[in-house]
């Protein structure tokens, strides 16, 4: 859902480099309470990855750096900074430690009710936010200047955006896990994309998108041993997105590949259509017959485009003899004057 | 005198070091049609960018109306470079002229029925109602140029920049642009237009402003438009030949 919103603003690996700037949060948490309470974790993943955030938006704003130069730095200090502090923990003495590094690749079978009724609420907050503030969100991402003159904070309206991308992030954390979490944001809405050009249909499919693949992948996972769940779960929706890039009515290769087969043997049609007009224009009568033979000099003619326009009723056979059709000389002067028409 | 519609004072802008616009004082009147010329660098987007408040200026301060411009921000409208957004965003022709109606309508209210109405009617007036539910990236480049400048016309404004409007687009479509602005100016508002195209000056526009940094003259086409000004502000020895 707030996937989308990253991916439209061309910033789809800040989602990457969120998730492991969350690590050293998790760990830190961990050493500060030595318990491995999940809220207090996840509270602690939220306010690294928050630190994240605003560095590398302050990186971007105050250096000369890429934005991602910038997202590339943040991403691997802090998930270095996480591993080396993770590293610590298990040289501890501290029983507890065992099972903090499944937040590397996530683990859905350790959640238990709370931690999806702690989900379910979060979810919920973020819809009414985004619907509340749709509009802006909207204006926000397509125009930001625009947005300023119209007197709109636009960094109040970017922080609100950031803040939920990072809460939702760190909230998947526990299912998906660091490592793979920004798929899990981006592959719904890119997959989503590729289907419509509403910016409300796109959230509406992404949101979808993402719920069948967590179903989907839990239900795999489950039916097999051994097969962790995050991982799983991002093979289906990466499957959705391969599926969405094939075979997306507008947008996809498949239909792009058949539409340009098809507009291309139209042309040869008309052309080769065109021609004929133009020979048979030279006579009174349209029904003239002419030689097959003229047509051999024309580029592009063959004996399966004339059976074709035979076939639509454009043009009749005699022998070696062609005329056209009245039908056929109509549709050949529209074509024409079309052509006319569109050069002016 | 006539009214003021714009002023400027001491606007200086820099990006580090290098000053892009020097000491800018700038007064516009009311009911002009302007135009702004000076070769690429001279910082004619970063001007309007800075009056706007998009930029954040070194020194300098802006009014409106004579009021500071954070008061007067309904009574402006932009149109920003075509270039300066994401055509394939998901979303329609209407849709972003509806985005017009956005700062009227202030936080979190939704746009209605008056709002769409009033969309209708800038897309009529661009000659772009039959697109209305086109998807924007399907759009050529004047009829983008098109959609924007609806959506300015939606803010109903007194006071309307445009940062090359003219960039991109067909003779058809710069002849339908050009008419409707001089349909504000006859309806008394004020336009400035970031301009390349030194031959249409006179033919446009009634009020130009030279600036390469610093501001080279200001005033109306038939006073100021000649070869010594283009001279101070394009470097060159520039010939107008197209003043018959």
């Amino acid at each position: 859902m707030l996937g989308s919103f990253a991916v439209l603003r061309k910033q789809s690996l800040l989602g990457d480099a969120i998730s492991h700037a969350a690590l050293p949060g998790i760990a830190i948490a961990f050493l500060i309470t030595g318990a491995k309470d999940t809220n207090t974790l996840l509270l602690g993943a939220l306010v690294s990855g928050l630190i994240g955030t605003f560095w590398i938006r302050g990186i971007v704003t105050k250096t000369h750096l890429k934005s991602d130069t910038a997202l590339g730095l943040i991403l691997s200090v802090f998930f270095g900074f996480g591993m080396l502090l993770l590293t610590f923990i298990q040289k501890q003495p501290n029983a507890n430690q065992a099972g903090l590094d499944k937040y590397l690749f996530g683990q859905a079978a350790t959640l238990v009710e709370s931690d999806v009724w702690m989900m379910a609420i979060v979810t919920g907050i973020c819809l009414i936010v985004m619907l509340t503030f749709w509009k802006e969100f909207k204006i926000l991402l397509f125009d930001a200047d625009y947005t300023k003159t119209l007197g709109f904070n636009t960094k109040t309206i970017d922080i609100l955006i950031t803040s939920f991308i990072v809460l939702a992030i760190v909230l998947g954390l526990q299912t998906v896990g660091v490592v793979l979490m920004s798929a899990m944001l981006l592959a719904p809405a890119a997959a989503a994309r590729q289907w419509t050009n509403s910016l409300s249909k796109m959230v509406f499919l992404a949101a979808i998108f993402g719920a069948f693949s967590g179903v989907f992948g839990t239900a795999v996972s489950a039916s097999q041993n051994n097969l962790s769940t995050g991982p799983v779960i991002v093979i289906v929706a990466g499957v959705f997105v391969l599926f969405s890039f094939v075979f997306s009515p507008k947008r996809g290769l498949l239909f792009k590949q058949i539409r340009f087969v098809k507009n291309r043997r139209d042309l040869e049609l008309h052309k080769t259509l065109a021609f004929m007009y133009h020979i048979a224009e030279t006579h009174d009568n349209i029904s003239h017959p002419h030689t097959i033979k003229i047509l051999n000099n024309f580029q592009g003619y063959t004996k399966g485009t004339l059976q074709k326009l035979v076939d639509r009723g454009f043009v009749e056979l005699d022998g070696n003899m062609w005329h056209l059709t009245e039908e056929g000389f109509k549709t050949a002067s529209n074509l024409y004057n079309q052509q006319n028409a569109s050069d002016e | 005198m006539k009214t003021l519609a714009v002023k400027v004072d001491d606007l200086t802008v820099a990006y580090n070091y290098k000053p892009v616009l020097w000491d800018i004082d700038l007064e516009i009147p009311e009911g002009v049609l302007m135009a702004i010329v000076g070769p690429n660098g001279a910082g004619k987007s970063t001007l309007i960018k800075s009056i706007l408040g998009i930029l954040k200026p070194i020194a300098g301060s802006v009014s409106i109306y004579g009021k500071p411009y954070e008061k007067q921000r309904k009574l402006v409208a932009y149109v920003p470079q075509k270039g300066s957004v994401d055509w394939d965003f998901p979303t329609t022709a209407l849709d972003v002229v509806m985005m017009g109606t956005y700062g009227s309508l202030g936080w979190i209210k939704r746009p209605g029925q008056k709002e769409k109405k009033a969309a209708l009617e800038a897309l009529e007036k661009v000659g772009m109602l039959p697109f209305k539910n086109r998807q924007i990236s399907q759009l050529s480049g004047g009829q983008q140029q098109r959609i924007f400048l609806a959506r300015a016309l939606v803010q109903n404004a007194s006071i309307y920049f445009m940062d090359e409007p003219f960039q991109g687009v067909d003779a058809s479509t710069e002849i339908a642009i050009i008419n409707i602005l001089k349909a504000l100016r006859k309806a008394g508002k004020t336009v400035i237009v970031v301009h390349h195209d030194l031959q249409t000056v006179p033919e446009y526009f009634d009020w130009v402003t030279f600036l390469n940094v610093k501001k080279i003259a200001t005033g109306p086409v038939k006073d100021i438009f000649n070869d010594d000004n283009l001279t101070k502000t394009y470097g060159i020895n520039y010939k107008v030949s197209i003043q018959e």
